[in-house]
């Protein structure tokens, strides 16, 4: 016992951050002060717990998971696991307390899990989702009652996840009427896959990973599963032994990779659960990026490409690992080539163009238009014959992006709603029917629009507003969405502020961000980025945006945003940055320099407006003389004094949890 | 006379119409101006020295008067202020000298003693406060403290014996200093370039803001030495003075990357040393230069980067800043930063309530701060910034810190 609750504390920290805001009381319940806890009130936890015992499973994720319920959260709602078992009205008063003795002496938490998911849920819905695997698992009807045996254990977790994004996020949620409409039907569909497969799970764990599916899941059958409860529960004891005999096969490997925590839970989800953990483990660190220094790998890449690009003659040497192209010798060349036939669709060949040309540029904008894209291109698409649509189109939506990167590197904010995309069409269940498949896909994306951005940048105005007081000077830089509809939304309020936009070169987007607010009605002062440590004596906040937060807290955004962070902080002037959740992203990077992207040298030669500044004209050829035009820059954590994101206000130190608790593999919606 | 005058005039609409630009540029011209004023004034054949300092002052007055952001013309005409003092000091030193001798069989106690105290006078005034010379002064001599009329009621004495001579000798010495100071002005940057190797080592990366003639003639010297170093060049909007200075250097065969101001901070943390030039260094070691350089030396502690500044001697100057952010700022015009074309209607006063919705700050100098500098190379040496006080005690004589208000006589 004492090895296992040992372990158990060990995964206890990284749930602590969250813990940002208060604990919950009765988190401790890993710990042996304070054994007892209210969150078992089911009978059949015991026998589960007694069978857990058995397998020796490894202490799990959930371990926090009684907690939770009550003191919720400020600003970030509760980690998942426990959230989703517990705030759902437990049926049942706990009936005995001492049972939470036996429970934490006998059992690793992940039985707790369980535990806490049968006695919560209010119906006895996981009886009849686990139905199919029940028989399989052991013949009695009272095997039902344990889910640690019979019921997959992953797609339990996989399952009540977004149960706890949906009712802590709530601020957030406003489901479309359309959408569960699909998620009946899907569900439905699923079960019906369960019983035909009883033996595989895998279809299952891929289907249930939804909250809303979860939630109508049990509301349609809680009438069908109460006849089983009913018999399973009486004799949930002495059917608890027999269970976890058979249940130790799976059981054995699926704790294992619970252990490596909840991050582990999305990839060992898509997996199966029958890998070894490190594996899993590995999986779970982010891909390493292309990295274009290595010519085998770029040859390789440059054969497939749809984009012609000339590789740039003088190149950086310190950024030989990034795609170093000429800028604008592609666009003609993709223009001529818009009616030929091509394999890529025309609506993602037009998003792309308009990277390129920069039509379309800041994360949001960007990420928008390519998910329409996607949109798009799903409404067209027709699975060619002796294939499947998850493969086809999963390969499809890899060849775009693939496209859309040649165009302009992704940013990571569409590389995470690239990953959603894929995700849910993985997750597909095969009964659906073509048609119903893409209509399911376009509904999640556009769900995914209006949630993950839209509605995001809602909360975010709502929650930054409050940082408005009268008479701010309030600085920003660069042209960020959520800054700005920070400031209109704060003007509409009748807030008298000012607002001083620091710009910077190559792009000067701030002065369209100017223009636009001076067209509103904001009393604006506008300067160039070198003179911000003139005029940060007078600002009061600091607003920035941000492309990406990564997992150690910098916040990796527009070149300049760095610098003017840097200054804010040296004037002990706060720094609040904005930015969705769905941005963040669990890489982690310190300089400027191993991650970024490298925009048109010759933005940098020439001067727009400036016509006497032109001393660069002639020598971009010069061996010697290299431009420089970096898009990003990271700022480090310690000059950030606050990100508002739609989770709330949380310092940089919480974006790991975030990361972790809702961004991680597509808990989204 | 009139030739002067009309050449001060020149130089004074120059400086305020901001024709003159750079202060090494300023300072040359200053001391030119200068050198043909004392050149030419018209001296009173008593007391020359008095009379040349006021003349001097006046139009240091009218210069500092016409630019008081371009500290050079305050400095270099404290400079010929400090040169006429010491030729006037060391005059009256040889003068005693020479009278003593000359007079030395004579027994005159009464002149003796006189001449006796002011030969203590010019000494002490001449040189440094020793603890020696303080320990030196005998308790008895408190005539030493000298009133300025017997002083120069020695001089009148000393220089009615010979005062054409001695007059055209002493502005004959006065124009030959000046003659020195702007030769240090015009070749402080090859001094400067001397101590290059010393501090550029092979496969340095370097990063430096905007242009100075300094720095490039620094770089240029490690470069001919067969140090090979990677160099960062920021632009430094709104003057872009970056891209001339990259496309000098790469010219002269030095890897150059031109870089915008706003990735100097991504870009510091794989520099070695920030080496840039300055406008002026204020007497407590703080720096005033082009716009943005304040970011850049923040973001060069943030990474521990040395930020070394290169300047000559003509840049000291000795006030203290207060408040040098705004004080010691000029504001340029929005369209270097904004187009008019554009935004013209909201920086106009007459919509709406007399306020512009719009302003836009385009400061044109930044003050660096003295904890922010590592190291200073003059031409003098290498120096840290706490040491500037003594450097300007040196160069600068105590009296002419205030040039603006006229003495009392």
């Amino acid at each position: 016992m004492d090895p296992r609750r040992a372990s158990r504390t060990v995964s206890d920290p990284k749930i602590r951050q969250v813990g940002f805001f208060a604990p919950p009381p009765d988190r401790s319940f890993s710990g042996p002060p304070d054994p007892i806890s209210t969150s078992t009130p089911n009978p059949a936890a015991a026998t589960t717990t007694a069978a857990a015992a058995n397998t020796s499973s490894p202490p799990p994720i959930s371990d926090l998971s009684p907690s939770g319920n009550s003191l919720s959260p400020v600003m970030i709602p509760p980690p998942r696991h426990s959230s989703d078992t517990t705030h759902r009205p437990v049926p049942f008063p706990p009936v005995s307390p001492l049972r939470r003795d036996t429970l934490s002496l006998t059992v690793g938490s992940y039985n707790n899990n369980n535990n806490n998911i049968i006695s919560s849920s209010p119906t006895a819905s996981f009886y009849d989702e686990s139905k199919g695997i029940t028989v399989k698992v052991s013949p009695t009807p009272a095997a039902s009652s344990f889910p640690g045996g019979g019921f997959d254990l992953t797609a339990v977790k996989a399952s009540s996840v977004p149960a706890s994004g949906l009712t802590t996020v709530s601020v957030v949620k406003t489901l479309p009427p359309g959408f569960t409409e699909t998620i009946v039907e899907k569900v439905g569909g699923s079960v019906e896959m369960q019983n035909d497969l009883p033996a595989n799970s895998k279809p299952l764990k891929e289907r249930t990973s939804k909250a809303e599916r979860r939630a109508l899941q049990e509301a349609q059958r809680a009438a069908k599963a109460a006849a089983k409860a009913e018999g399973s529960k009486l004799s949930a004891t002495t059917s608890g032994a027999v269970a976890s005999a058979n249940a130790k096969p799976t059981k054995a490997t699926k704790p294992s990779s619970q252990k490596n925590d909840s991050a582990t839970v999305a990839s060992s989800e898509k997996k199966g659960g029958d890998r070894p953990p490190e594996k899993d483990r590995k999986k779970d660190a982010p891909h390493p990026r292309m990295q274009y220094d290595d010519k085998s790998r770029v040859e390789k890449a440059k054969r497939r490409a749809v984009v012609k690009q000339t590789e740039a003659r003088n190149r950086v040497e310190l950024f030989r690992h990034l795609p170093q192209y000429e800028h604008g010798t592609q666009l003609p060349d993709l223009e001529s080539k818009f009616f030929q036939l091509d394999p890529v669709h025309p609506v993602v060949y037009k998003v792309g163009l308009q990277y390129i040309s920069g039509d379309i540029s800041g994360g949001n904008a960007r990420c928008i238009a390519m998910l329409q894209a996607f949109q798009e291109a799903i409404k067209d698409y027709s699975t060619p014959d002796e294939k499947t649509l998850t493969r086809d189109l999963t390969a499809k939506i890899n060849s775009y992006v693939s496209f859309l990167n040649e165009c302009r590197p992704l940013s990571i904010s569409m590389g995470n709603a690239i990953r959603f995309l894929k995700n849910r069409i993985a997750k597909l269940p095969l009964t659906l029917s073509e048609s119903e498949a893409k209509a399911f896909l376009q509904s999640d994306i556009e769900q995914f629009i209006s949630e993950k951005i839209i509605l995001a940048d809602k909360v975010i105005v709502k929650h930054a507003v409050t940082k408005i007081r009268d008479g701010d000077v309030l600085l920003t830089h660069g042209s960020s969405s959520a800054v700005e509809m920070i400031l209109l939304h704060a003007h509409e309020l009748g807030k008298q502020f000012r607002v001083v936009i620091v710009d910077s070169r190559p792009k000067l987007e701030g002065q369209l961000l100017l223009r636009r607010l001076v067209g509103k009605g904001l009393s604006c002062t506008y300067a160039n980025i070198n003179a911000v440590s003139y005029i940060m004596h007078e600002v009061t906040r600091v607003f920035l945006g941000a492309s990406s937060v990564l997992s150690n807290g910098t916040v990796y955004s527009r070149v300049g945003t760095a610098c003017v962070a840097m200054v804010a902080h040296e004037f002990r002037v706060p720094v609040l940055v904005c930015c969705e959740a769905y941005k963040f992203h669990e890489r982690v990077q310190l300089d400027s320099i191993c991650s970024n992207e490298l925009g048109d040298p010759d933005a940098i030669s020439k001067v727009p407006g400036r016509e006497d500044i032109n001393y660069l004209d002639g020598c971009t050829n010069s061996e010697n003389l290299q431009l420089l035009n970096l898009i990003y820059d990271a700022t480090p954590s310690d000059y950030v004094s606050m990100i508002v994101t739609d989770y709330g206000m949380v310092p940089p130190t919480s974006v790991p949890v975030i990361v972790r608790e809702y961004c991680r593999d597509q808990v989204w919606i | 006379m009139v030739d002067v005058q009309g050449l001060v005039n020149e130089l004074v609409s120059k400086l305020r119409r901001r024709k003159v630009e750079g202060s090494r540029a300023t300072a040359r011209l200053t001391a030119e101006l200068l050198r043909s004023v004392i050149s030419q004034s018209k001296l009173p054949p008593t007391n020359q020295p008095a009379a040349l300092i006021d003349a001097v002052r006046d139009v240091g007055e009218k210069l500092i008067a016409a630019n008081p952001i371009e500290l050079a013309v305050g400095n270099i005409v404290r400079r010929v202020l400090h040169i006429i003092r010491e030729e006037d000091h060391s005059n009256t030193r040889d003068a005693v000298e020479g009278f003593r001798l000359s007079v030395g069989g004579d027994n005159d106690y009464i002149v003796e003693q006189d001449h006796l105290n002011l030969s203590v006078a010019a000494q002490s005034s001449l040189c440094r406060p020793s603890l020696h010379a303080l320990l030196e002064r005998s308790p008895d001599s408190a005539t030493t403290y000298f009133t300025a009329t017997t002083e120069d009621d020695s001089e009148e004495k000393r220089k009615s014996l010979d005062p054409n001579a001695r007059s055209l000798e002493f502005r004959r010495k006065v124009i030959s200093a000046v003659n020195d100071l702007i030769e240090d002005i015009n070749t402080c940057h090859l001094v400067i370039a001397e101590l290059a190797v010393e501090h550029i080592h092979h496969n340095e990366v370097i990063l430096t803001f905007g242009r100075s003639r300094t720095v490039k003639e620094f770089l240029c010297a490690a470069k001919e030495k067969k140090r090979s170093f990677g160099l960062f060049v920021a632009e430094g909007a709104p003057k872009y003075q970056g891209h001339l200075l990259a496309k000098e250097l790469a010219a002269r065969g030095l890897q150059t990357t031109v870089i915008t101001d706003s990735a100097v901070f991504a870009m510091i943390s794989r520099v070695n040393m920030v080496i840039v030039g300055v406008h002026a260094v204020m007497a407590n070691g703080g720096v005033i230069g082009p716009v943005g350089l304040n970011m850049v030396a923040l973001a060069a502690r943030k990474h521990a980067v040395p930020f070394v500044v290169v300047t000559g001697t003509h840049k000291l100057c000795p006030l203290y800043p207060n408040n040098p952010e705004v004080s010691l700022n000029e504001m340029r015009s929005p369209s270097e930063v904004l187009s008019f074309e554009e935004f013209s209607d909201c920086m106009d006063y007459r919509i709406g309530t007399g306020a512009p919705q719009l302003h836009v700050g385009n400061p044109s100098f930044d003050y660096v701060p003295p904890e922010l500098v590592s190291l200073f190379i003059t031409d003098i040496g290498g120096y840290y910034p706490s040491y500037m006080y003594r450097l300007i005690a040196d160069y600068y004589s105590s009296d002419d810190l205030v040039i603006q208000q006229k003495p009392a006589s």
